[in-house]
């Protein structure tokens, strides 16, 4: 068997070469101008930046797993309005196991 | 600013992240197993861990990974799932006025979803400060390394993640944090746009396509709203 602490020349190109993709894509920013746009769509495009981004990148589980994970989903965003942010994590985690295995049954 | 302002600052940081770091700890111990299950050695995921240091992209790779990989596809996709980053960086540079270049870079270098998110929230209140964002940043970065080489070098033994749920942590993760950037109607406008339009691009064309798909789309809902609400 390999050494757990050897390394593959072509593994580390891969890891090296995703690993500069992502720099760039988080240094590409700072060099793109925003604060030209003041008017009031611009500025609403703007604001919805954070949950857009946020909700595409969960909506597969959200919406393309299972019902469980959707009504889960559905309970977890109305204990989101009334919970901190850890309590929510927890709440969901919970949610999603016991809907695993009622619907499971 | 004095150094017992400093430290202040830091510790709101490390206190503000904290949650995002207990729900990002399932999350890493995945994607470390995982990677050790597809052929990974333990030091070479703990290494794409700390270098790449971006969830979606990871996961996305593990799913296209073979040996001997397949570098192009590996760019692409990752390419695909953090072009996010760009709106991110973006907004987050006018937030910045107080960074030094040197600050910037390694500032951009631990930006994830959630550290990013805690920033816009802390700049819509207060000026954002280096100490406050790079102890969030880092802390949140070093958390992310260990808990996948914790993963990597013990996945065998821990058993399937998904019995308690830590697969879906991540998701209420995000559902928590886009509940604190609540606009009322607009907000609800992106966030239908993005969750369908994001779901539908999963099912038709796989996996590095949804993030795009849906974040422009909820982009675009924010606008088409805008410009109703004038009218």
């Amino acid at each position: 068997m390999t050494n757990p602490m050897t390394i593959d020349p072509l593994t580390i190109a891969a890891i090296v070469a995703m690993a500069l993709t992502t720099y760039a894509t988080r240094i590409a920013g700072l060099f793109l101008r925003l604060d030209g746009l003041s008017s009031r769509r611009a500025k609403a495009a703007l604001d919805a930046i954070p949950p857009a981004v946020l909700i595409a990148v969960v909506a597969p589980t959200m919406l393309a797993t299972g019902w469980p994970e959707t009504i889960a989903t559905v309970l977890t965003a109305l204990a989101a309005t009334k919970l901190p942010l850890a309590a929510t994590v927890a709440f969901g985690a919970a949610c999603v196991v016991a809907l695993r295995l009622t619907m499971s049954g | 600013m004095t150094s017992e302002r400093k430290r202040q600052e830091m510790a709101a940081g490390v206190r503000d992240i904290f949650p995002a770091m207990i729900a990002a700890a399932p999350i890493g111990l995945l994607c470390g197993a995982l990677a050790v299950a597809k052929g990974l050695r333990p030091i070479e995921a703990s290494l794409a861990s700390a270098a790449i240091f971006a969830g979606g992209a990871q996961f996305a790779a593990l799913e296209l990974w073979r040996a001997p990989p397949p570098i192009f596809a590996l760019v692409f996709s990752t390419l695909l799932i953090n072009a996010r980053h760009i709106l991110m960086g973006a907004s987050l540079k006018a937030k910045l006025g107080y960074f030094s270049a040197a600050q910037r870079l390694l500032g951009v270098a631990v930006m994830a979803d959630e550290n990013w998110a805690m920033a816009e929230r802390r700049a819509a209140a207060q000026p954002l400060t280096p100490a406050y964002y790079l102890a969030m940043g880092l802390v949140f970065w070093a958390n992310w390394v260990v808990w996948s080489a914790v993963g990597a070098f013990a996945g065998s033994l821990m058993g399937d993640p998904k019995r308690v749920g830590a697969d879906f942590a991540f998701t209420a993760l995000f559902i928590g944090l886009v509940a604190g950037f609540w606009r009322g109607r607009s907000t609800a406008a992106t966030v239908v746009a993005s969750a369908l339009c994001s779901a539908l691009a999963y099912r038709a064309l796989g996996a590095p396509w949804h993030v795009a798909a849906g974040a422009l789309a909820g982009i675009a809902a924010a606008w088409a709203y805008a410009a109703r609400e004038r009218a």
